[in-house]
């Protein structure tokens, strides 16, 4: 895709975006399209109901469910497309808030963002360094991360800690308008990896790695530095997810990523934004759609108090019906060219 | 074909793959018998092994799927729901034998798997979020139902299975896993076995070379799902009715399965080292529990040592294919 020259004639080209659309064959475009189609419809449901999901409040509660669960995805879609994978995230926002919360109880703002920065950078670090050095598969080293981080929390913490300034905690709860402050956080944390993996040529090696491994390494990429650098790419965006729960709840939790389900949840909105879980495709654009569909979902569930297990397996379906629909992998599409 | 065959030729370079796990489960074994004299009393020994055997019996399963190409991620939730279900199922009905109860459930776990397969295969949905959905759904389900707290309690007759044991001394649980493995193995060993490790190398070249490659992987799944149902009937009588019945041992079993050098991706490892990779685990668990490890730390040990095994394995499987190469062009 990314080969197409943009001096290359306009009318084929012009035909070639045509015909995919059409087919919603581009996961981006078709996730977009399923997060218009699941608000509209989830107008109408809460409608029906009495209710109104579009309101200012209910605008504001979408995009601040979408934050948290939307820097997450987007450090994940990072991994993934180099055809990584980071099962540690929840646990890491866990020890984040904490951390941040404790740093800021005693010392600065400024001091707790390094510290939880610093600290994810390192937790990054070390997660690409075994899959890469140790030869790890990625799903194991994250997931023995996980673990390691798991019995760190358990034996330090038994229940919330630290306090969070009120300046802070404006970072969670200011709005401008319908628009949480936070969203800014998510807009600028998502166009930075945007460009990061669209514009630079560590972005090309991530596409390059995660597409064919060995390919890349014969053709000159340092895939090893590029997967290590994918990792800590996205333990930082988990960094940034921690600092804004950490501002929403005001204090540290040792549950405030493990109870929503990070980790899995994030996985299921990069592969909801048409992103291969085998790497090489995909993008950051597609993701946001994804959270979108998740966020919007989860909005719709507390108009309507759905009940909150119920809720679950309304959300298991919907994952695997839209995967199944736009999110599926392009087979045979060569081949029907002719219609 | 042609690579895919090559991979089969042969237990032994199977087991190649899988050489490390045993080793480590000597080590971990010595190391018990080290910590705890007792440990290898008949008794106690056959006590773990009982510990073990739903995490083996899962382990099993998921190397179905791992080995064709794909991830269960359901089989934690098929136990919470099977123990759970079951519990609802002798709350209204006290006196169902527990024959049928057990039947019940193993169906139920095969009609999991089925439709995970075929979401998968027919609808071409990654396994990953298939199976991921299927988690959501379970257990969503299951607390639905229940409104969050499963109650109820289970017969003697039906928790048999899990604590009682066969003429007294023998644990039913080690006759069954004894039974899973030995199915699993002559499962492997049979054409069903070729064509699913064929697959997980490479799908195209199976499907090329004849192999129906969607129902080879959904009935890879429907194992998966009826050795997770056989699982919560254990778990069931050797635990009781819980909520957390089956929690995260969706991810034991995963990491249990690539302990046992099974390679994620698929086409690579048998089914004995991957069970190989459970009773290593479970020893580890041991093993941690006997050194007075405290509860809290025990999980950050037990990560350590899972990524510097599969670490060890790694290493050693790329110094075993560099060497037999020459061997094998010559």
């Amino acid at each position: 895709m990314t080969a197409i020259r943009t001096e290359a004639a306009p009318k084929p080209a012009r035909r070639f975006t045509r015909r995919r659309r059409l087919r919603f064959n581009d996961p981006v475009v078709g996730v977009w399209l399923a997060a218009a189609a699941v608000t509209l419809l989830g107008w109408i449901v809460v409608a029906i109901d009495g209710g109104n999901l579009l309101s200012r409040t209910g605008v504001t509660g979408i995009l601040q469910n979408s934050v948290a669960l939307g820097l997450v995805a987007v450090g994940q879609s990072a991994v993934i497309l180099t055809g990584s994978l980071d099962l540690s995230v929840a646990y890491l926002i866990s020890i984040g808030t904490l951390v941040a919360a404790e740093t800021m109880q005693d010392g600065s703002v400024f001091t707790a963002v390094l510290a939880v920065l610093g600290l994810s950078a390192a937790v990054g670090l070390a997660n690409g360094l075994i899959v890469t050095g140790l030869k790890v598969n990625a799903f194991i080293a994250t997931l023995g991360m996980a673990f390691i981080l798991r019995g760190w929390i358990e034996d330090n913490y038994t229940g919330p800690a630290g306090k969070v300034p009120d300046s802070f905690q404006r970072l969670g709860y200011d709005r401008i308008g319908p628009v949480p402050v936070s969203v800014f956080l998510l807009a600028g944390v998502a166009v930075a990896l945007w460009l990061i993996t669209k514009r630079t040529r560590l972005g090309h090696h991530m596409y390059a790695t995660g597409g064919d491994e060995h390919a890349a390494r014969l053709s000159g990429v340092r895939t090893k530095r590029t997967v290590v650098a994918a990792h800590v790419l996205c333990s930082l965006c988990v960094g940034a997810a921690a600092l804004f729960l950490a501002a929403r709840l005001g204090a540290g939790a040792p549950w405030a990523g493990t109870e929503a389900r990070y980790d899995l949840e994030s996985i299921a909105a990069v592969v909801l934004g048409g992103t291969a879980l085998a790497g090489g495709r995909g993008g950051v654009a597609g993701t946001l759609g994804g959270v979108l569909v998740l966020s919007v979902l989860d909005s719709v569930f507390n108009q309507l108090s759905v009940d909150p297990f119920f809720k679950n397996v309304v959300r298991g379906v919907v994952i695997i019906a839209a995967v199944a629909i736009y999110a599926r992998p392009r087979r045979t599409t060569p081949r029907r060219q002719p219609a | 074909m042609s690579t895919a065959t090559a991979v089969l030729t042969g237990a032994g370079r199977r087991l190649g793959t899988g050489a490390p796990v045993y080793a480590l489960l000597v080590v971990l074994l010595a190391a018990l018998a080290i910590t705890e004299p007792g440990f290898y009393e008949p008794d106690s020994f056959l006590a773990f092994i009982k510990r073990a055997a739903p995490l083996v019996i899962l382990a099993a399963g998921q190397y179905l799927v791992i080995v064709s190409g794909g991830f269960d991620l359901s089989v934690g939730a098929v136990v919470t729901a099977g123990v759970v279900a079951a519990a609802e199922f002798y709350g209204s009905f006290p006196d169902a034998p527990w024959v049928l109860v057990t039947a019940g459930l193993l169906a139920a776990g095969a009609v999991v798997g089925l439709v995970n397969g075929l979401i998968t295969t027919r609808l071409r949905v990654p396994s990953f979020i298939t199976t991921l959905g299927m988690m959501l759904i379970l257990e969503g389900a299951v607390f639905y139902w229940t409104g969050g707290s499963p109650q109820g309690t289970l017969p003697e007759a039906f928790r048999a299975f899990g604590r009682g044991t066969a003429g007294g001394w023998l644990p039913w649980a080690v006759l069954a896993c004894l039974a899973v493995g030995a199915a699993a193995w002559w499962l492997m060993r049979s054409d069903f076995g070729r064509t699913l490790i064929a697959t997980g190398d490479s799908e195209r070249a199976a499907a090329l070379a004849g192999v129906r490659v969607p129902r080879v992987r959904t009935l890879a799944f429907l194992g998966s799902g009826v050795a997770a149902a056989l699982a919560a009937v254990l778990v069931a009588g050797f635990s009781g009715v819980s909520a957390q019945a089956g929690r995260g041992l969706e991810f034991e079993a995963i990491t249990a399965v690539v302990l046992g050098g099974v390679i994620l991706g698929g086409g690579r490892g048998s089914v004995v080292a991957a069970m190989a990779g459970a009773f290593s685990l479970q020893a580890l668990f041991t093993l941690l529990n006997l050194q007075g490890v405290s509860g809290a730390l025990e999980s950050t040990v037990q990560g350590f040592i899972v990524i510097a095994a599969v670490g060890l394995g790694a290493a050693d499987y790329g110094r075993l294919r560099r060497r037999r190469t020459p061997e094998e062009s010559a």
